[in-house]
């Protein structure tokens, strides 16, 4: 077991909290709240008319559209860090390198901006 | 090392708990939801090997982006999940085949241990994994000594983006959009118009 681990132990101990306010405030409030359930009160509720269709519509496209660009533009960014941490190390070569690859990805960028898919109308 | 062995068992249990819960759950959400949790454990489990960048990409990429596309094509796609489900045992021996065809792969993968021979990408002049953290190594060799790849994957991200936006992006007319340009650039001038009307009769606007 290596040492660096011993920097995640605060980590772990964290999670366990959350575990542990999570789960004691789910059953504190299952064990002493009242709970006296009937048809209507369980039924989803829908302002006051009756639930008319299933949640699970179909909805707009561009919803998609933005998940999309916001994972390419995730990737770009791992890309990043690494290339922060050791940026001393590997260079002018290394800079530019990353320079050509952010100038690809700009020009995939402008091309959004200008046909308008951040635009939401 | 007591700490480290608890640990591992217990994310590892969750994580095959909740895979287990991803094609077990009913309700198609419900499965999404034991995916991240999955994503999450696995990423912990990276974190006690010692691929820590591994374990962050996998929060970032997956459990950020990938896990949220899984949910909007669970909730996009207008498919009665009752219904397909009602084949589920006409299929089960299938689905038992491959699942046996591809674990039969794995076994002989791991038993051949075939990993550092073989292989595409020459691992010896590499750093020996203790001597730094793997996020430097992998910055000191992917900008510089793989430049050809480094780039091809950004020519990638270039063509998926353009690819979505092919794909998805339409046009709609009749739609109104706000121009802040045109409205910023308003002012008494260009915006009120002075007309003098006579008497008895309407004016055009």
């Amino acid at each position: 077991m290596a040492s660096f681990l011993l920097e995640y132990l605060p980590i772990l101990f964290f999670v366990f909290i959350a575990l542990a306010i999570a789960i004691g405030m789910t059953t504190l409030s299952f064990v002493i709240g009242s709970s006296k359930p009937d048809r209507e009160k369980l039924s989803a509720y829908e302002c006051g008319f009756e639930a008319f269709d299933d949640a699970r519509g179909r909805f707009d496209v561009r919803f998609y559209l933005v998940a999309i660009l916001f994972i390419i533009f995730d990737l770009e960014v791992a890309f990043l860090f690494p290339w922060a941490i050791s940026l001393g190390k590997i260079g002018i070569y290394g800079f530019w390198s990353m320079m050509f690859f952010l100038l690809i990805l700009t020009i995939g960028f402008v091309y959004e901006w200008k046909k308008g898919a951040l635009e939401w109308e | 090392m007591f700490v480290y062995t608890i640990s591992f068992y217990f994310f590892s249990i969750i994580a095959i708990l909740s895979a287990l819960m991803v094609i077990s759950a009913k309700n198609p959400v419900h499965s999404v939801l034991f995916l991240i949790l999955s994503f999450v454990n696995t990423s912990a489990l990276f974190v006690l090997l010692g691929a820590e960048f591994l374990a962050m990409i996998l929060i970032v990429v997956y459990v950020g982006a990938v896990a949220v596309l899984f949910l909007f094509v669970v909730m996009m796609l207008d498919i009665n999940f009752i219904k397909l489900r009602e084949g589920f045992l006409q299929y089960l021996p299938f689905g038992v085949l491959l699942g046996l065809v591809l674990l039969i792969e794995l076994g002989m993968l791991f038993y051949t241990n075939n990993f550092s021979e073989n292989n595409l990408v020459d691992f010896s002049n590499l750093p020996k994994f203790s001597d730094v953290e793997n996020t430097k190594i992998l910055g000191n060799v992917l900008y510089t000594d793989y430049f050809y790849l480094f780039q091809i994957s950004g020519i990638i991200l270039l063509i998926a983006m353009i690819g979505s936006i092919v794909l998805t992006l339409r046009e709609r007319s009749g739609v109104k959009k706000q121009k802040i340009y045109n409205q910023v650039h308003l002012n008494s001038k260009n915006a009120i118009e002075k007309k003098k009307i006579e008497l008895g009769k309407g004016i055009d606007v």
